[in-house]
């Protein structure tokens, strides 16, 4: 028994029964859907799913009052307009420079420059200033030097929306890199100089290595049917030493139904094991997370022991591409498992290359065949990736929990928009704050008190059978709180920690004084903190 | 000597052993009466003269040959889920090999196996088997009430032949009322205590099933025995660890379950539980899906639904939890049977005991409760631990009830990760010893056979062993504290995993998990080392190794 509050901004009940005042509050933007059940005889329910996979469910009592607050809710949960979003009316009070600042954070050209770039093989360029090789990506974009601008442009008239070959990751030991990009408009026979010799720029790039691999993420059959609209993946014959090889990750419709399926196996109410293992076979959740898993692994694999450069793309080369070429950063780069990495990593491939955060989370009222849990499944690799290698992550998952929750919440201007072209016209780095600072600010608790450091773990080679991949309890009933195990490893080691800390901040205090006796441990200044030499 | 007739080739060199994970290792093949051994020789990729493979043969499953022309490929599927390849130069060599492993880790007879023979000098034959003797545990309970006595009405198991000497039953209840109840019971198998719960007095009893049959036989005295248990007006439950139907038709085979007419106090709960062949089937199919390594992920998961092996950990931590609520909730007491009451019952027990009491949570408290439990109580080890998941033997009393036991106590381990004071590495060495050991401990199905075998004069006991301290240590976890109240997992398919450490210990490296512990090791001991910081928590130390998996889950509800 409780009361519901409706805000500008949340959905707050209070539960009465409790001795403990208990809130509960739900973002209006984290709703998926609400439903009006049935009335039954205690009043009518409502039942709330959320895109953090909470699921709520109300009892009003009169039914007046439960259609009001269905069709309140129906509005707010479903904004038109941009300047609705939660991130324009966000105030955290804070003064306006550290606002700016707080967009400073995450610069990619220093990611760039830490791989080596601009080198001699490889300059960051502005030829995308005014959107005129691609309007779906950032104005600075990284090409092999050997392109020219008449090179870049028309190989982005070969690439469906102009989506042309640009690096994402150079692996420095070797100088091989992973490149992505959209498909070629090949059609069942177009060519184009200027993409060949794109391709060949990014193989020559790599001096080591004879060949490149062209990766199609796509199962081969949705690529040939692309071919009858003028899309379509790479013939080898026209391209020097390329190796094309196909890797079957499903579109973001059939990942729109499978989470659907795993969330209708997670909402059952006490499944027998048959049915939930059958349940969560018939998703096909853990394959889709295998195959993308795999992909990653693959071209993890051809850089770091084949030596050769990857190029990746899927249609579009916004969905499965990103998810595939941040997936392999991630393995080779222990940087990228660092709280700043990780940041650096959604920043560049996800957000700066045209994610359509948007349409895939559906912040706005929209197409709702354009949503679908692509950044999802990127989170669930990481987080299966730290089941495997407890020790190689900086954070833990909270952090990505958190992250999730606010690529949802559009309570910071990071994942609003579809693209840096987008976001620019939405002023989000003048209007609303960014994600990152924030999250630094809480990164104690999103520590992994396990975590050995940047160079214990160089490269990460993980297991891909099939035993290998776990239901994420933590994410997908993440609210049903009597299913996670009762006590808390994450939280006692985090205060083991911190307890640690302490220790060692008191310990160089002692060192610096002398142990004699109390009173001249009292007699002593600390905060010259002069070191006297032990009796 | 038998054995030496069985050992047709004793020696074989330029063996090459390979397993999964490991480069392989050219030697010297050895085999003796109960062991196989290979020492590498120059130029076999070990140091030369360095044992590599000291396998007990007891361990060995399933031996399965191929001869190529002069070279023969013997594999060695271990008991333990190991699997092994020797390649033998030589084709009579190696059907040698072969046929005396198979000879010799079948042998049948208890007294011819390795605990009998085994003598290390650190150690004495007789320590170990007075750990845990019934008497220490009676007298706590008589601590708290003078309503049980100890019987030694099995004193030569002529009662019951799966008994120990010694029982706990009501105090009013005199022997000659027992011996008339035992009548009554399948295999002489009448009600005693298994678990009294200081907390709120109530106790949990265990038998077989009655022996009701077609013609509905009542036994006054067994009326009497459970009626005396039950305070004036108090409500009993008996949980039946078979269906309803089952139990029913168990009538026609002489056997049945209380009606509601004789036992008018006591109300029957069935909870069908699987054992024998179906329980085995179950193990053999999860191990053949954990070791091929060719499935798809959607195969993968139709796999190990249909072993339906996480189904039965499930249904059994139910069935322990429902135990658990009536003696902590409904504060009534219980009796557990099944039929023979010395598979699925034990399992109920054991497990409701480790649910309900923090002693039985502590590393000698858990190995009281097994000998108590299991050993003493009766599960016929030899039998069902005769052959484990790759035998191609017919089946005839296997299944691994036990090794079920272990799942669910792991299941709760990962619940509630502070609240077992041992680690992943003490079920697995359980695990091992249940099917192949060095010691007599699981040796037997019962303390009669052990009796006659001698096994506790003759046999080392694992408690002993266990217990040294440079061993003790490493069975440890952690991140023990004492914790006093009763552990209730989530019995959810969400929140039930399989067993990794177990199922897949040879499949899949260990070693970032490893690594994981060390790390949990490190971190809980140096904050342990400040003096005012640890007065709150009470950790025991313990070397880095495999506790439980890893969980470091963020969303943990505080229990």
């Amino acid at each position: 028994n409780g009361t519901l509050y409706l805000t500008a901004t949340h959905l707050i009940y209070v539960d009465a029964s409790a001795e403990v005042r208990k809130e509960t509050w739900i973002l209006h933007h984290h709703i998926a859907s609400v439903e009006k059940l049935p009335l039954t005889t205690s009043g009518c329910p409502l039942l709330i799913h959320c895109k953090n996979f909470r699921v709520a469910h109300f009892v009003i009592g009169h039914e007046r009052d439960c259609h009001e607050v269905y069709t309140s809710l129906l509005k707010l949960s479903q904004p038109v307009k941009p300047e609705e979003l939660y991130a324009f009316s966000y105030n955290p009070k804070m003064p306006k420079d550290s606002r700016e600042i707080g967009w400073k954070l995450i610069d990619l050209k220093v990611d760039y420059q830490r791989m080596g770039i601009p080198n001699d093989f490889w300059e960051i360029t502005d030829a995308n200033k005014d959107y005129e090789v691609c309007n779906t990506y950032p104005p600075e974009i990284v090409v092999p030097k050997a392109a020219n601008k008449a090179t870049v442009l028309g190989s982005a008239k070969f690439r469906s929306r102009g989506r042309i070959p640009v690096l994402s990751y150079l692996y420095k030991e070797n100088n091989a890199a992973i490149c992505r990009c959209s498909q070629p408009l090949s059609g069942f026979s177009a060519r184009c100089l200027e993409d060949e010799q794109m391709l060949q720029a990014i193989r020559q790039a790599n001096p080591g290595s004879p060949f490149m691999y062209v990766v199609d993420t796509r199962p081969k059959l949705n690529a040939m049917a692309n071919r009858a609209a003028g899309k379509g993946y790479e013939n080898e014959d026209n391209y020097d030493n390329i190796h094309f090889k196909f890797i079957g990750i499903e579109n973001i419709h059939v990942m729109r139904s499978s989470l659907q399926k795993l969330l209708e196996v997670c909402e059952t109410k006490s499944p027998s094991m048959s049915d939930f293992l059958t349940g969560l076979e018939n998703s096909g959740w853990l394959r889709h997370i295998k195959a993308v898993m795999d992909a990653g692994v693959f071209l993890a694999k051809a850089v770091k022991e084949e030596k050769a450069s990857v190029l990746v793309h899927c249609s579009d080369g916004w969905d499965r591409t990103a998810q595939v070429c941040s997936l392999a950063s991630l393995l080779l780069d222990p940087f990228y498992r660092t709280f700043k990495g990780l940041m650096v990593l959604i920043e560049k491939e996800w957000i700066a290359m045209g994610h359509k955060f948007s349409h895939r989370c559906g912040h706005l009222d929209g197409d709702l065949k354009e949503v679908s849990p692509v950044f999802t499944q990127f989170t669930e690799c990481v987080w299966q990736l730290m089941q495997q290698f407890p020790c190689a992550f900086e954070f833990n998952e909270r952090f990505l929990l958190e992250i999730h929750d606010h690529v949802y919440s559009c309570q910071f201007g990071n994942f609003l928009g579809t693209c840096y072209r987008e976001r620019e016209a939405l002023k989000i780095f003048e209007k609303t704050h960014s994600l990152w600072p924030f999250l630094l600010q809480k990164k104690q608790e999103f520590r992994n008190p396990l975590y050995k450091g940047f160079t214990a773990y160089k490269e990460l080679k993980p297991n891909t059978l099939p035993f290998s991949f776990q239901f994420w309890c933590g994410m997908y009933n993440r609210f049903d709180k009597g299913m996670h195990p009762k006590q808390c490893v994450l939280d006692h080691l985090l205060n083991c920690m911190s307890q640690k800390m302490k220790l060692e901040d008191n310990a160089t205090d002692l060192e610096n004084v002398s142990p004699r006796s109390k009173s001249t441990l009292e007699s002593f200044c600390f905060k010259e903190k002069r070191a006297l030499p032990n009796s | 000597m038998e054995f030496a007739e069985l050992i047709k080739t004793a020696k074989v060199e330029n063996v090459q052993l390979s397993c999964p994970g490991l480069p392989p290792i050219k030697g010297t093949l050895c085999i003796t009466s109960h062991h196989l051994l290979l020492s590498s020789q120059p130029g076999g990729n070990g140091e030369q003269g360095t044992v590599e493979l000291w396998l007990l043969i007891r361990n060995v499953d399933a031996v399965e040959k191929r001869i190529a022309s002069s070279l023969g490929t013997i594999t060695l599927k271990c008991k333990d889920l190991k699997v092994l390849q020797l390649e033998i130069p030589g084709m009579e060599e190696c059907l040698n090999i072969a046929s005396s492993t198979e000879a010799l880790s079948s042998m049948d007879s208890v007294m011819m196996m390795y605990p009998f023979f085994y003598r290390p000098q650190s150690m004495k034959l007789k320590d170990g088997w007075q750990l845990y003797p019934l008497q220490h545990y009676y007298q706590q309970i008589a601590a708290e009430t003078s309503a049980w006595r100890l019987s030694c009405i099995n004193g030569d198991f002529t009662i019951c032949s799966s008994y120990p000497p010694a029982v706990i039953v009501p105090a009013t209840v005199d022997d000659k009322v027992l011996q008339k109840a035992a009548r009554f019971r399948q295999g002489g198998r009448f009600p005693v205590l298994s678990y009294y719960h200081k907390k709120n007095g109530t106790v949990m009893l265990r038998s077989s099933q009655p022996l009701i049959g077609p013609n509905r036989k009542r036994c006054q005295q067994d009326e009497l025995l459970l009626s005396t248990v039950l305070d004036g007006g108090e409500r009993g439950f008996i949980i039946d660890t078979r269906s309803a139907q089952a139990a029913k038709q168990a009538r026609m085979m002489g056997g049945g379950t209380e009606p509601k007419s004789s036992y008018p106090r006591w109300k029957r709960l069935h909870r069908p539980l699987e054992r024998g062949r179906l329980l085995q089937e179950s193990f053999i199919k999860l191990a053949e899906a954990c070791n091929d390594t060719s499935l798809s992920m959607d195969r993968w998961l139709s796999k190990l639904e249909g072993s339906k092996w996480l189904a039965h950990v499930k249904a059994a931590l139910s069935t322990a939890c429902l135990a658990a609520q009536c003696m902590e909730r409904e504060e009534a007491c219980i009796l557990v049977h099944g039929a023979e009451g010395t598979d699925t019952t034990l399992l109920v027990t054991a497990l409701a005991q480790v649910i309900l009491d923090p002693n039985c949570r502590t590393l000698t408290g858990f190995q009281g409760l097994l000998e108590r439990e299991w050993i003493e109580a009766g599960h016929p080890f030899h039998f069902r631990c005769a052959h484990s998941a790759y035998s191609h033997a017919r089946l005839k009393q296997e299944a691994p009830i036990f090794l079920l036991f272990l799942d669910c106590v792991w299941q709760l381990g990962r619940q509630f990760p502070f609240s077992l004071q041992f680690n992943e590495r003490l079920l697995l060495v359980l695990f091992e010893h249940t099917y192949a050991s060095c010691y007599g401990t699981f040796l037997c199905n019962s303390e009669k056979e052990r009796c006659l075998c001698e096994v506790k004069e003759k046999t080392h006991s694992l408690w002993s062993w266990l217990n040294q301290p440079s061993e003790l240590n490493t069975h440890l976890n952690p991140l023990y504290t004492y914790n006093a109240l009763v552990i209730w997992p989530s019995v959810e398919p969400q929140s039930l995993q399989l067993w990794q450490g177990l199922f897949l210990r040879w499949i899949r490296s260990s070693q970032y998990l490893d690594e994981a512990w060390a790390e949990i090791h490190r971190l809980v001991t140096s904050c342990e080392d400040a003096p005012e910081e640890s007065a709150g928590r009470t950790l025991c130390h313990s070397q880095p190794g495999a506790a439980y998996p890893l969980t470091i889950t963020g969303t943990a509800n505080e229990g």
